[in-house]
């Protein structure tokens, strides 16, 4: 069979010289490997991108480079998706949607709209509910697609064995440039005796079949506040333990509050500067210690939730025999190429970056297949990566923190908008929250957003489109918003600075004859 | 709404009506008596609160310290009661049990917050307060300021002044290098908290950084102000603090009129103006009213740290309303449930007369007769509707708003020391002579006003 040559991409066309062997897109044949049948392929030649783990950054550096025309091994251990599918982001956001429904419909009665003096739930089939969304999310991640798109899949545990070649289950595999992309597992606390007395990560929280009557959560980052919003809202006694004094301890302290006066609004029980120190069961029940500033005090809960930290997962992979180097806490250590200590080999996802998010998993796989495939010299530094706690209300933020600008030296002035200036929100009776822009002062140069409110998450996108198109903030004040959304708050923050910035009129010969 | 930064304070620009004197000197006086009443004449010592059983806070020795000169300049204490008063509760400290033990009464020159009032031990399971420590401590230098004359009592008291200020080991409080703590228990240390973002702690940082023994190091006034926020809300350019009671705290000792640190001066404002310009955020978030309080408009403001009503949560504007009893309330983002707190409004009266001047005349007029109570009660809730109008009078009456009971001694302390600070700026004048704050203030840079008249020793 010959093979035809394959036309570059306009991508690669634009960005560079492909280094890559024009080949044949593979078409989903007996001999192309994948996860399940684990078939032997003909591995003489090195792949042109040999990827470990096939969760958000695995697959799309695999889609990016097989696009390009690059040979491209796929190597998954558990299932094809990641964390963020599976145990992440679409579970705990289709629980989150039925909890904030109920939330709504117990709040109708302030809306004027009358609902039966019992809402009910029903917990199996709002996991029902959560299941079929993850399945419909994963077909569109299916070996069968993922092989019509020329990527081959192995299925098995990848160990380096050399600085250019890996062994999945006893089958080596050579390649030309590799990315790690294995992504993180959940951080477990070192608490007396709660491996005994037994606990929920959120790789089984999702698979819970009866809500427990009652939850302690550990932990106060994104997933733990969500979980125990959620859980809270859908009929759990909820706990909530975190050890400092405001989750969410990377946003700003407002936003953080306003999380930890959501949650007390709807029944969680917050214990701040708190540690769990002891777990054991009693009558069926975990009875758990705890201690707050020295003060120490106990309860009884159902369920535990904890493991909601995360650590890059590194374990396993020889990654000395390939030069790589590493930490355990920290994860792969790479430079601003996201290029290992070996430069044949580049890391991107949780595994190396200090934000474990999807949509920064993504983004830096992309970079990968740009600096390993076309010899890009594009910077992780320069991304301006958006993330959202989807608690509610949400807290969305972009670029710099107030402390991070003024730690480096960068005069900065933050434009404020409370959602309850903002009619959209009035409205809707979703007044809690804030816009807050920065700006480098005496300029209208984005430094960075947050964003509080119903629909955060949404909102803090138009400011990173301006971050990235280098719009100034006085230009956002120049687009008209649809009128009247909740979007209208990141206006009236550009219309403040606008108005800040603006020179003053000069008077009219009538004020000043 | 646009606040110029150059604008002057409007504190002394236009005379009084003598009907606003004599308004502000029956509140005055009132709130000082409130040392009088609750002040111990063995061992110094002052009840936080008025109720009955009341531990003693520090913080309020510190205001009473504070207080006793005004109550001298004013006519209401002789000269010797005040010398008197001061001298056994420095006397007290001095003689203090140090140790960190729970029954001791400090350690490392700090306080816990909360003592009993006849023995001096540590109350409940308090902290070794830091901030509080500090406003005890500017009370001493404000006495040691004010005691001037060359006999043994006054002399001594300087002196002892001078030592409780010297043994407090500031260094202590930064077990992580530049951030200094909120506090310390004996048995789990330090409390796991810091000082982030604009505080009353500026008050705190000048005394640590102003000591000759063990003052904090350089890195920390920086590693703080490096956590302030200057925002744009409402219209106005400010450095952002929610409660009232963060702009005026440091304010009741130091004149921060013209005085500028490096943030300050990067901002072309001062901590003054800066809080005339919170006073201004207070009442448009008030105007605004966002949750519908009842009470809440153009002179009806003020959220600050104080008390609060502890009712079940009840319908307000068609949503469920929680209360919050005491807490530090705060604008635009809450906590709020439609307390005012009509000391913070009084303690703004240096920076925003035109302000706070109808704010007072509405509190006092609230109800059917002129009220002092609330203005000095420690919070009112208009929203929050107690007892029943009983009898042919109150036929069409609403029952009354809550208002807190009693009073406590850091809003009679604030009045006490802003009125005067209004009147005749006595505490600022004292405290600008004192080393300790001159030399503080000049290690956190700042410079020009006041203090370029009177460079450090």
């Amino acid at each position: 069979m010959t093979t035809p040559i394959q036309t570059p991409s306009p991508a690669a066309r634009k960005h560079g010289r492909l280094v890559v062997r024009p080949r044949q897109r593979a078409a989903p044949t007996l001999a192309t490997p994948h996860a399940e049948d684990g078939h032997a392929p003909d591995n003489r030649d090195p792949y042109d991108l040999l990827i470990i783990g096939a969760g958000p950054a695995g697959l799309a550096a695999a889609r990016g480079a097989a696009a390009a025309g690059a040979r491209v091994a796929l190597i998954e251990s558990h299932h094809i998706g990641g964390n963020c599918l599976h145990e992440g982001c679409i579970p705990s956001k289709t629980i989150i949607r039925s909890a904030q429904l109920l939330a709504e419909m117990r709040n109708a009665p302030n809306y004027g709209v009358e609902t039966p003096d019992e809402v009910k739930v029903d917990f199996a089939a709002l996991m029902a509910r959560m299941r079929r969304v993850r399945d419909r999310i994963l077909r569109v991640d299916s070996p069968a697609r993922l092989r019509a798109e020329g990527i081959e899949l192995h299925s098995g545990r990848a160990r380096f064995v050399s600085a250019d070649a890996v062994d999945v289950d006893g089958i080596r595999l050579r390649f030309k440039k590799a990315l790690i992309a294995t992504g993180s597992r959940p951080l477990l606390p070192d608490i007396e005796g709660l491996a005994a007395a037994g606990f929920l990560t959120n790789e089984t929280v999702f698979e819970l079949t009866r809500l427990p009557p009652s939850l302690l959560v550990i932990g106060g980052g994104p997933l733990g506040c969500e979980l125990a919003q959620a859980f809270a809202r859908i009929g759990s006694r909820t706990l909530i333990c975190h050890s400092e004094p405001l989750f969410l301890p990377k946003e700003e302290r407002d936003a953080a509050q306003m999380v930890s006066d959501a949650l007390a609004r709807d029944g969680v029980e917050i214990h701040l500067n708190c540690k769990v120190v002891a777990v054991r069961l009693e009558g069926g029940r975990k009875h758990v210690t705890m201690v707050t500033d020295g003060d120490p005090s106990t309860t009884f809960v159902d369920e535990i939730l904890t493991g909601i930290g995360r650590l890059p997962a590194v374990q396993g992979l020889d990654l000395e025999k390939a030069g790589v180097a590493y930490d355990v806490e920290t994860g792969i250590r790479v430079d601003d190429f996201l290029r290992t200590r070996n430069p044949r080999i580049f890391a991107a996802g949780d595994v190396c970056l200090e934000h474990a998010f999807t949509n920064t998993a993504e983004a830096s796989a992309r970079i990968v297949v740009r600096n390993a495939l076309y010899r890009g010299r594009q910077r992780m530094s320069g991304l301006t990566v958006p993330w959202c706690t989807y608690t509610d209300p949400q807290v969305a933020h972009v670029g710099l923190y107030v402390r991070q600008a003024r730690a480096q030296g960068i005069p900065i002035k933050t434009y404020t908008v409370p959602m309850h200036d903002v009619v959209r929100a009035i409205t809707d009776g979703e007044e809690e929250g804030f816009v807050k822009i920065h700006v480098r002062e005496g300029t209208d140069r984005i430094l960075g957003a947050t964003i509080v409110g119903r629909c955060a998450g949404e909102m803090i996108n138009n400011i990173s489109l301006a971050m990235v198109a280098g719009l100034g903030l006085c230009r956002l004040a120049q687009v008209i918003h649809a009128y009247p959304t909740q979007g209208e708050g990141v206006r009236q923050a550009a219309q403040a600075c606008a108005l800040s910035l603006a020179p003053r009129v000069p008077m009219t010969s009538k004020e000043n004859p | 709404m646009r606040i110029r930064a150059e604008r002057p304070a409007a504190s002394v620009d236009k005379p009084l009506s003598p009907a606003d004197e004599a308004m502000l000197d029956g509140l005055q006086r009132a709130a000082f008596d409130y040392f009088v009443q609750h002040g111990s004449r063995s061992n110094g010592l002052v009840a936080d609160t008025s109720r009955p059983g009341s531990h003693a806070s520090i913080a309020v020795v510190g205001f009473a310290l504070s207080a006793y000169p005004v109550g001298v300049e004013r006519g209401w204490m002789t000269r010797a009661e005040a010398l008197q008063r001061s001298l056994a509760v420095l006397r007290f400290f001095r003689d203090s049990d140090q140790s960190g033990t729970p029954e001791s009464t400090g350690h490392k020159g700090f306080y816990f917050h909360f003592l009993h009032m006849d023995s001096g031990q540590r109350a409940w399971r308090c902290e070794v307060s830091l901030i509080d420590t500090a406003l005890l401590l500017a009370g001493m230098l404000t006495a040691a300021a004010y005691f001037t004359a060359a006999t043994g009592e006054e002399a001594e008291l300087r002196a002892l002044a001078d030592t409780l200020y010297q043994r407090v080991d500031w260094c202590w409080a930064q077990p992580a290098g530049a951030a200094v703590v909120h506090g310390w228990k004996p048995g789990s240390g330090f409390l796991n908290y810091g000082w982030e973002g604009y505080s009353e702690a500026l008050l705190l940082y000048a005394l640590g950084l102003g000591s000759p023994t063990h003052a904090l190091n350089d890195a920390s006034f920086p590693a703080w102000t490096g956590t302030y926020q200057w925002e744009n809300l409402y219209g106005i350019d400010f450095l952002y603090a929610g409660p009232l009671f963060i702009h005026q705290f440091s304010h009741a000792w130091i004149d921060f009129r013209g005085i500028r640190d490096c943030f300050m001066r990067e901002k072309r404002c001062d901590y003054f103006e800066n809080s005339r310009r919170a006073t201004y955020v207070q009442r448009e978030y008030a105007i605004r009213n966002p949750r519908r309080f009842v009470g809440y408009d153009e002179d009806g403001w003020g959220l600050s740290a104080g008390d609060g009503p502890s009712a079940p949560r009840q319908r307000v504007a068609g949503r469920r309303q929680s209360f919050f009893g005491y807490a530090a309330r705060g604008v635009p983002y809450g906590p709020d449930d439609g307390t005012i707190s009509g000391p913070s409004v009084l303690s703004s009266l240096v920076f925003a007369p035109e302000l706070v001047l109808p704010a007072l005349r509405r509190m006092l007029a609230r109800g059917a007769a002129p009220d002092d109570g609330v203005v000095r009660a420690s919070g009112y809730n208009d929203t929050v509707r107690v007892g029943t109008p009983v009898g042919r009078a109150a036929q069409g009456k609403r029952a009354a708003g809550w208002v807190s009971e009693g009073s406590f001694g850091l809003d009679q302390g604030m009045i006490v020391l802003m009125v005067e600070n209004f009147r005749s700026g006595l505490l600022w004048r004292l405290l600008r002579g004192s080393v300790p704050i001159r030399a503080g203030l000049h290690r956190a840079g700042f410079r020009g006003g006041w203090l370029a008249e009177h460079a450090p020793r």
